[in-house]
This record gives structure tokens, sequence and C-alpha cells, in this order.
């Protein structure tokens, strides 16, 4: 066999195996997208979704606390992080540009995104459970909120760099302080950018239940009292998933796929966004 | 005008107080979980600890072995069946698929990406255990299972819960996040290299082998180091698989626990000092694993690549 036919062969045999591996891949994933599609909606009904929390051996309720709080949640953590991260990602980017500091805040805010989650859950634990004596929905809210900071920093640093420098100067121009040129020249240009960072942000950690589980824990009442443990979707499902009864492993697929869509909506509207300003 | 002045000053300074925030989240991190497990730090020593065996709450002993075993083996086993898989997709993203069907097929490879780990937890449990304890057990007893020496390794019968489940869960749950990372390294190759090796009558393989992989190196192997602390951290994927027993056990198939299982297991439940003190101390640990983990695979491998 010459060296020509071999060349072929072997390029054939890899072609054929690396077509098998994204096959192989993608039909693992697709079990799994269609055992969600196929269990969370032959179980998906309004009693479901609005009826009150079941109690054990009785078919009827549904996850109604579980939206309810896994909502607060996800909103208070949005209200904390949002502001802390796009005002650190404003430091990076129009403060600090360049110094030393910022360079090395920018690379833990990287480290920080990555840090396991379970490791948030007992940070907080420790500091805000622990002190105060028992669980709260606010701590699961801080948790992810210590999540989503560094995601933002990072997307806020990044489109705040994009804006082009003529625009800042030509406000300066003006005789603006530094503060009037972020506010109405900068934030401005970038504010699509800034809500794509958020919103994809909103989607990673919607569907964290690790750093909730020892912060928010869980709440079998329906309540709006963020000092109090509060139920959760995702820490809902683990329960309910883990409990013996079948009604209540149904409801688990349920707030499976309730959460899922809500975590892929979020992530598709965060990427739509993002692919239409910057086609312009 | 004054107000102005005072406004920007003010400004100013509140954005250096919410970076300086990221710096001290970080640092108070690793300094709270070291404060809350220095009890077990004391009672137990650094390396006793990370040796011990034992993990007995009632007689209050606490060895981390088994938890970090767990961790340190789901891991590379997950890794060692996702990277394969998530490059063989890369090239079919980059090199093979018709154009049409890259970027949907791109783009569900990212969405699933996005799917909370916790759906990946409860596919196991319910549909992937009966599957490996009916289908995939007695073949791995009859292929793996007879290799001379490691041939124990695969033994023994189990409900379809254990060690080898979880690594395979795990590594489905990071396939989409390590193939998006590598198919975007094979992307950076500038498109002329290729060419060139193409007029040389290169084939597919020989453009991958010679020139894509070797300039794309660093990104992939940076995400692979990503990849690895991803699944190191993830806990809800492996907590309904692992089956939670604090033994080192003999077979891969048997049920074991890793550090973020035994946290999700038992940190609501530890009921004296010394116990919840423990679960810190292996939570600590795995900060610290993952930490260096993450810092190697950013700014020794991606930090070249980026930017």
């Amino acid at each position: 066999m010459d060296a020509f036919t071999k060349r072929k062969i072997v390029n054939a045999v890899v072609l054929v195996l690396s077509t098998l591996a994204a096959l192989l891949g993608l039909v693992w994933l697709f079990w799994i997208l269609g055992t969600l599609l196929y269990k969370g909606l032959s179980s998906l009904s309004i009693e479901a979704i609005i009826g009150p929390p079941p109690s054990p051996g009785d078919n009827t309720g549904g996850l109604r606390h579980a939206i309810v709080g896994q909502t607060l949640i996800v909103l208070f953590a949005t209200l904390i992080g949002i502001p802390i991260g796009i005002i650190a990602g404003t430091y990076l980017s129009e403060y600090g540009k360049g110094s030393r500091i910022a360079n090395i805040i920018r690379d833990l805010s990287d480290v920080l995104m990555s840090v396991p989650s379970i490791v948030v859950g007992t940070f907080v634990y420790a500091i805000m459970v622990k002190p105060l004596g028992h669980f709260m929905g606010i701590a699961g809210s801080v948790s992810l909120a210590i999540m989503m900071i560094p995601i933002i920093v990072r997307t806020t640093d990044d489109m705040l760099r994009m804006v082009p420098p003529e625009l800042r100067e030509a406000a300066y121009a003006l005789g603006a302080t530094k503060f009037k040129v972020i506010k109405d020249v900068v934030y401005r240009a970038a504010i699509t950018g800034i809500m794509t960072g958020v919103i994809l942000s909103v989607a990673r950690i919607g569907g964290e239940t690790a750093p909730l589980l020892f912060t928010s824990f869980n709440n079998n009442f329906f309540t709006l009292n963020m000092f109090q443990p509060i139920a959760s979707l995702t820490v809902t499902m683990y329960d309910y998933a883990m409990s013996p009864y079948k009604y209540w492993q149904d409801l688990a697929w349920v707030a499976a796929i309730l959460l899922t869509f809500g975590v892929l909506g979020a992530n598709i509207l965060g990427r739509l966004i993002a692919h239409y300003k910057f086609k312009k | 005008m004054k107000k102005d002045f005072l406004l920007d000053w003010g400004f100013g300074k509140l954005a250096f107080l919410g970076a300086l925030l990221i710096l001290v989240i970080l640092l108070s991190l690793f300094v709270v979980l070291y404060k809350e497990s220095s009890l077990a730090i004391h009672t137990f020593g650094v390396w006793k600890f990370i040796t011990s065996k034992v993990w007995n709450p009632p007689m209050e002993k606490f060895g981390g072995a088994p938890a970090i075993f767990g961790t340190i083996v789901s891991t590379v086993i997950s890794i060692l069946i996702a990277v394969p898989v998530a490059i063989g997709i890369a090239i079919f993203l980059t090199e093979i698929s018709p154009y049409p069907l890259r970027t949907p097929v791109g783009v569900a490879v990212e969405l699933l990406a996005a799917i909370p780990s916790i759906i990946y937890g409860m596919w196991g449990l319910f549909f992937f255990a009966p599957f490996m304890r009916d289908k995939l057990q007695p073949i791995i007893h009859a292929t793996l299972g007879k290799l001379p020496l490691i041939g124990h390794w695969f033994s023994g019968y189990t409900p379809g819960i254990g060690l080898l489940t979880a690594s395979i869960v795990l590594s489905i749950m990071i396939l989409p996040f390590t193939a998006a990372i590598a198919r975007d390294s094979f992307n950076m190759v500038p498109p002329i290299l290729k060419e060139s090796a193409y007029a040389l009558g290169a084939t597919k393989w020989d453009v991958m082998k010679d020139v894509v992989i070797p300039y794309a190196k660093l990104g992939v192997i940076g995400g692979i180091i990503l990849s690895l602390g991803r699944a190191l951290g993830e806990t809800m994927a492996v907590t309904f698989v692992m089956g939670n027993q604090p033994v080192i056990p003999t077979s891969l198939l048997e049920p074991a626990t890793s550090i973020t299982v035994t946290l999700a297991n038992e940190f609501t439940e530890a009921d004296t000092n010394l116990y919840l003190s423990s679960l810190f101390y292996l939570a600590l640990i795995l900060f610290v694993m993952s930490f260096f983990v993450i810092v190697i695979g950013k700014f020794l491998f991606l930090k070249k690549v980026e930017r």
C-alpha cells in the first residue's frame, strides 16, 4: 500500500470516528432532553403549577410555593448582583484601565466565576445562616449573587471597552465630568451589551441547586418571607425526586421542565439580543 | 457645579469599592472556610485527615480520604470519557459538518451546556442507573472485567449507582462545555494556514493533525483544565447517582462518595461542631483544589490565547 492510499484511509477512519463521536455525544444529550420533555410534559397540568404544596401520600397539589420562592430568590440575587457587578466592571474599564490593581481584580473575578457553587453555599452558611441561627431565603439570594457578580463584571468590562474612546473625548471636550461621561455616554452606548450579560448571568444562576441547599434550604409551605427558609424549584426537585411518592417524583419532573424552559428561555433571549446588537 | 464634582468623586470611590468587593469576597471565602474548619484541622491535622479512610459521624471520627478519592477518580474518569468525544464533536463542527448544519448543531451544543446540572442528575437516577444495571454492567463485566490487573475494578453487581455511573453522568454534563471551548479554539486557526496545507495535498486529518491541533493546542488544553475544574466542583449531577457511601470502593461499579456529594447530603444534618467543622474542611480542600486547577488553566494556558 503506498503512502497516498494509507493517508486516505487514515483520513477516512478519523472522519468517521469523529462523526460517530459527535453522534454519540448528541445522542446522550438528546436522550436527556427527550426524557425531560416526555416526563415533564406528561405530568404537566394547571394543578401542578398553581396548586398548593402537596402533602405526603396525597395525589393533589403543585409547585406554587417553589415557583414563587424561586422567583423571589433569583429576583433578590439580581437586585444585589447587578449594581455591584456593573459598578465593579465600570471600575475595571473606566477608572483602573491598565493599572495593576484592576488587572489583579479582573483575574480574581475570573477565578471567582469558577469557584464550585457548593463552596459558595458553605461560605454563605458560615457568614449568614450560622450567626443568625436559621436558614433564610435571602441567604440563598446572596449565594447566587456571589456567583452572578463575576459574570456581570466580565461582560460589563468587555462591553465598556468596546465603546470608542472618541465618544468619551467628545464629551470631555464639552466639559463633562467623568461621572457624567460614564452615565450619559458610555453606559448609553453599552446598555444593550450590559443587559445581555445580565440576562445570561440570570440564566446561569437560575438553575443552581448546590448554593441553595444550606442557605435558603426548603419549605413545604407557601411563604413570601425572605428571612425564613423558602422553597426553590431546584431544591424542591431534589427533595421530591428522592422521595418515595410517585406523585412527588412527577412534580419533580414538572419542576425540571419549568426550570429548564426558564433557564433556556433566558439564555436564548440573551443570545438573540447579542446577535442583533452586534450584527449591526 | 460643586454637586457635579462631589458626584464625580463619590462615583469613582463607589466604583473602586465595588471592584474591591470581589477581592474581599474571594479572600473571605478562604478565611471563613479556614476559620470554620480550624477545629477539624487541629483535631485531625492535614495529612492525617487527607489519608484517613474512616468517616464515622456517630463515633466523631472524620477522615477525608473516601471523599477526596471519589472526587479525584470521578473527575479523571469523566475527563477521559468527555475529552475524546468533545474533540470529535469539535472536529465535526469545524471540518466535517456541511455549512448549513454548523450553526444549529453548534448552538444546540451550547444550549445543552446551559441545562441545569440537577436535570442531568435526575436523568441519571431514573434512567441511566437502571440502564447501567441492566445493559452496561453485563457488558462491562464481560469486557473490562476480564482484563488482567485492572479487572477487579470492574467487578461486582450493584443497583446501577456508583462511582462509574457518576463519572459517566459527569462526563455527559461537561461534554458540551468542553466541546464548545475546543470548537472555539479550532475556529481561531487562520483559514490561510489550513488552505496552504490543503494546497499541498493534505487530507482533512493531515490538516487537523499538523495544522489545526498544534495551533489550537494551548486553547484546547486550557479548556480541558477548565472542564476539570467544573467536574471537580459539580454537585447535583453526581449527588443522585454516587450512592453516598463513605468508603474507598474496590470496584468502580460500587457506590462511593465525593466531596460535593458528602457536603450536599450531610451538611444540614451535621449535629456536632466537629462534624460540621470536618465538612467545612472538605469544602476548604475542594476550594483549594479547584482554585489551583482554575489558576493553572486560566493563566498558564488560556491567558496566552485570549485578548
